[in-house]
């Protein structure tokens, strides 16, 4: 018989072999550089009556990047982001109006807490071996927990919440801007574009493998030398700290934040929706997601503001977002269980 | 010198006894085949050597350190890497993904760990389902797999579990062959299998349990003429 089986030292495979053609990261760089693009003309061709739609929905969509990072491919399905959007918004709100700190410091310090509060949490959930829907309704408890927290604390002014003081004129340091401003589009779609650049490196660097492959096997991976629990709070620890600055930069934009804006159970879901509409574990997904929900959300809002007559009874209705949220799942989940990018993606490689 | 020493090594799990005060010492570059019926606790040895369980008793030491107690992850860093019977592939992705995860533990960059784990699955002659979602593959590539995840930790110590099971016999030759290979080169390996021809053909010692004792230790041909083994594990009509 002959040899066929040859030594690891003289087959190290060339780099140049075909097999190890590897363009997802060039290919998902063209694309972001393409929607880069689109971002910045988009306050030149968008008519400004739709400013707010646009900022809604590139909020949406860093909720649903982050959150993907965690409960996508980490595969910790987080019921809870509330919690460190929350944060974020607080945090923000708190420094900018008892001390005048600049709300980019502000974003940062959330952030680094949102990052902190969240791994303590994973932490103490896979610790005690939380997993699927007990670690999703215990991520839902500590965002509650938040919710009465902050409605019960003096200097967080209990359910009043914060106004952000205007400060006239336009300033990047303290992130305020005449209304209209093309700056409210561009400073979040940077962000966007800067944090899908990163889960771009994320997924394919030696954490990202680990952590799809933790998700996939945990048991399979640690028996390959994975430090399961670091694995998993990296992927926490970026998705906290992502959450926490969309907070950031709501409080900025909407000059407002109380307990419901912030940690209402609300804001879980429109991190939860967009992604798993869009795709969840995809890069793509969470961003498809959001630029169906962002204006889905907006439509609903003004219609039930001044609903036409044969719908007349829903004026000022709450919580019909979330009943159509709901309903948009389900048709999605029996039609495309795994959202409109990753059912389209499967089929495109087939 | 010894790579492993396992002492009086013992696992109850609420009454039942799976592992029973097992002894053993490997020598570097040693091949120990292990054999048993089904339930002989063979699986459970495998799990608690390499961490994903903890002894009830006793004490594993692996290249002169006691790793007893250990974490899977940190016994698999040491050096001491098992594959499983039932093949644990990471489904979302391509075999030469699931090989570069293991790569990885090398090699910090992408490109290195694929690079790697493409040698790695050409060593196990998985090549013609390098870019393949691992989920596609037939039992026999799943094996191989496995063994490949295994090997590109680069492992001093290697645990199979049954890596022939499932595959026709057209395709075991080249896996014995494969294995032998392995051994030649210097690698210490502990071998669960059902396949008497391929234990007897790579092991250089044998250990056969039985209701989760250790039956017999010694030369593989010799225990084959053993009465008590015979009668426990191979079925008169072998003798």
């Amino acid at each position: 018989m002959t040899r066929a089986v040859e030594r690891p030292q003289d087959s190290v495979a060339a780099a140049d072999d075909p097999r190890l053609k590897d363009n997802e990261t060039r290919n998902a760089f063209v694309t972001l550089g393409v929607l880069a693009i689109v971002l910045a003309v988009l306050p030149f061709v968008l008519n400004e009556r739709f400013e707010s739609i646009a900022v809604l929905t590139l909020i949406f969509a860093l909720m649903a990047v982050a959150w993907n990072l965690m409960s996508g491919f980490g595969g910790l399905f987080s019921f809870g982001h509330a919690a460190f959007f929350g944060i974020g918004a607080y945090v923000d709100a708190y420094l900018v109006v008892e001390y005048g700190i600049s709300p980019w410091i502000a974003m940062l310090l959330g952030a680094a807490l949102a990052t902190l509060v969240g791994i303590a949490i994973a932490f103490l959930c896979l610790r005690y071996q939380l997993a699927g829907a007990y670690f999703a309704l215990a991520t839902f408890a500590f965002a509650q927990m938040f919710l009465l927290l902050v409605q019960n604390l003096e200097f967080l002014h209990k359910t009043e919440g914060f106004n952000l003081p205007i400060l006239g004129g336009e300033s990047f340091w303290m992130l305020q801007f005449r209304q209209g401003s093309d700056l409210y589009i561009w400073i979040p779609a940077a962000i966007l574009v800067l944090a899908l650049a990163g889960v771009i490196l994320y997924v394919h660097s030696r954490p990202g493998q680990f952590v799809q492959a933790v998700r996939d096997d945990a048991v399979a991976a640690a028996s390959l030398g994975i430090n399961v629990m670091r694995t998993k709070l990296i992927a926490v620890g970026l998705s906290c700290a992502l959450t926490a600055v969309a907070g950031a930069f709501y409080t900025q934009y909407y000059f407002f934040v109380g307990p419901q804006q912030a940690f209402g159970a609300q804001v879980s879901i429109e991190a939860i929706i967009p992604a798993v509409i869009g795709g969840i574990g995809t890069i793509w997904g969470p961003l498809v997601g959001a630029l169906i929900v962002g204006p889905l959300a907006e439509l609903i809002d003004s219609v039930l503001r001044d609903p036409p007559a044969f719908i007349g009874f829903l004026q000022g209705v709450a919580g019909l977002d979330v009943a159509i949220y709901a309903a948009l799942l389900i048709v999605i989940v029996l039609f495309m269980p795994k959202g409109i990018y990753g059912t389209l993606k499967e089929r495109w490689r087939r | 010198m010894s790579l492993l020493q396992v002492e009086g090594l013992t696992k109850r799990f609420s009454g039942l006894t799976a592992v029973d005060d097992i002894n053993i010492t490997v020598a570097d570059k040693e091949f120990l085949g292990i054999v048993g019926p089904n339930g002989a606790g063979k699986t459970t040895l495998f799990s608690l050597i390499s961490g994903q369980l903890p002894p009830t008793h006793g004490r594993i030491v692996f290249d002169g350190v006691d790793i007893t107690g250990w974490p899977a992850d940190k016994v698999a860093s040491a050096g001491l890497v098992r594959t499983f019977q039932l093949m644990r592939p990471f489904e979302s992705m391509t075999a030469l993904e699931n090989v570069a995860v293991a790569s990885h533990h090398r090699f910090r960059s992408r490109r290195d760990a694929r690079r790697h784990a493409l040698a790695v699955i050409e060593r196990v002659q998985l090549d013609r389902y390098v870019n393949a979602p691992a989920g596609s593959l037939p039992t026999a590539g799943l094996k191989r797999l496995e063994l490949a995840r295994a090997l590109a930790l680069e492992p001093k110590l290697l645990l199979l579990d049954e890596v022939l099971a499932g595959l026709v016999p057209a395709d075991r030759a080249p896996m014995i062959e494969l294995l032998g290979d392995l051994h030649a080169d210097g690698l210490t390996v502990l071998f669960i299998e059902h396949i008497m021809a391929a234990v007897l053909a790579l092991s250089e010692r044998l250990l056969v349990m039985h209701e989760g004792a250790q039956l017999a230790l010694g030369n593989p041909h010799e225990m084959t003429q053993d009465r008590a083994v015979v009668e426990a594990y191979l079925g008169e009509d072998y003798a």
